[in-house]
């Protein structure tokens, strides 16, 4: 079966990009952070760029395939570390697919960008509040994500727009 | 890489709007949910359920075992804290003691939560 399975250009450049955002979400996986839980989220950069450049499904599989394989690489596969990363990024690939229809004209990747950060503090605080720590004090935590989504999504959303410019 | 003085070029009318909206959300969301009151009673939750809650004014050490081991809180002066965990990461350690209504500790691998909660609001008397 494997034998006769060629990999296309498409699959090939899906499996570089991948490697290229696990590479950055091991990097910031390292660096310790003030708050546990508020990260830069320097992977996204990898996403939103390869979604200007090659369309929402390649965007998808590399930012899932990270997401997969950079929890088999830390040991968090399945663990609640690992959903949060995948609500996470399943919300935020929600909210660029969105954000991909608004008009080009007046939204650049900072808006998606800030978008997709708010989608993705979003979609873990569900997991949190609903599954990991059902009770409402959960609340609590809300702005300090709030904070690092604004600031680490408009870096983000600048950092892609200067790579787009090249 | 980034150069400041050309962000404004990489910003469009509608990028503008969003970065305003979410600063606007953010502002809203520390005035809705970071109230400054104190804390009266500390809620210990385990798993998905409430474990015990205690009073803040009488210094005590709670023992919860949960999936991982036994964790040890603490009550003293008005505060609470996680003294022990056998968590690995230890955040919940360090975030230290807790005294606003409304601030949570969260052991996440433990999967025990405290969480301040304020006085109880003097209802007693109205149903006379």
């Amino acid at each position: 079966m494997l034998k006769h399975f060629h990999p296309s250009l498409d699959d090939h450049r899906i499996a570089k990009l991948a490697a290229f955002a696990i590479a950055l979400h091991m990097l910031e996986a390292v660096v310790p952070s003030p708050l546990p839980g508020v990260k830069p989220g320097i992977a996204n950069i990898v996403t939103l760029y390869v979604m200007y450049q090659y369309g929402f499904a390649t965007a998808a599989w590399v930012s899932l395939l990270r997401v997969l394989a950079s929890s088999l690489l830390l040991g968090q596969f399945l663990s609640p570390g690992f959903a949060l990363s995948l609500a996470g990024a399943g919300l935020s690939l929600a909210s660029l697919y969105a954000g991909m229809h608004l008009p080009k004209k007046w939204f650049g990747p900072v808006s998606l960008s800030v978008l997709a950060a708010f989608a993705h503090i979003a979609g873990q605080l569900l997991v949190v509040r609903f599954w990991l720590i059902p009770h409402a004090g959960v609340a609590y935590l809300v702005p300090v994500f709030a904070v690092a989504a604004l600031l680490f999504g408009t870096i983000n959303g600048l950092i892609t727009a200067q790579l787009l410019k090249r | 890489m980034l150069n400041l003085k050309s962000i404004h070029k990489h910003l469009l009318l509608g990028d503008w709007l969003v970065l305003l909206l979410a600063a606007l959300l953010v502002c809203l969301s520390f005035l809705s949910l970071w109230q400054n009151a104190p804390a009266a009673k500390v809620q210990i939750s385990l798993a998905d359920k409430v474990y015990a809650t205690y009073s803040l004014n009488q210094a005590r050490e709670i023992h919860v075992r949960g999936p991982l081991g036994e964790a040890v809180i603490q009550i003293a002066k008005g505060k609470a804290r996680f003294a022990k965990s056998p968590c690995s990461s230890q955040y919940c350690v360090h975030q230290g003691w807790l005294s606003k209504a409304g601030q949570v500790a969260i052991c996440i691998p433990n999967q025990i939560s405290l969480a301040l909660v304020g006085e109880a609001k003097p209802y007693d008397t109205l149903n006379y």
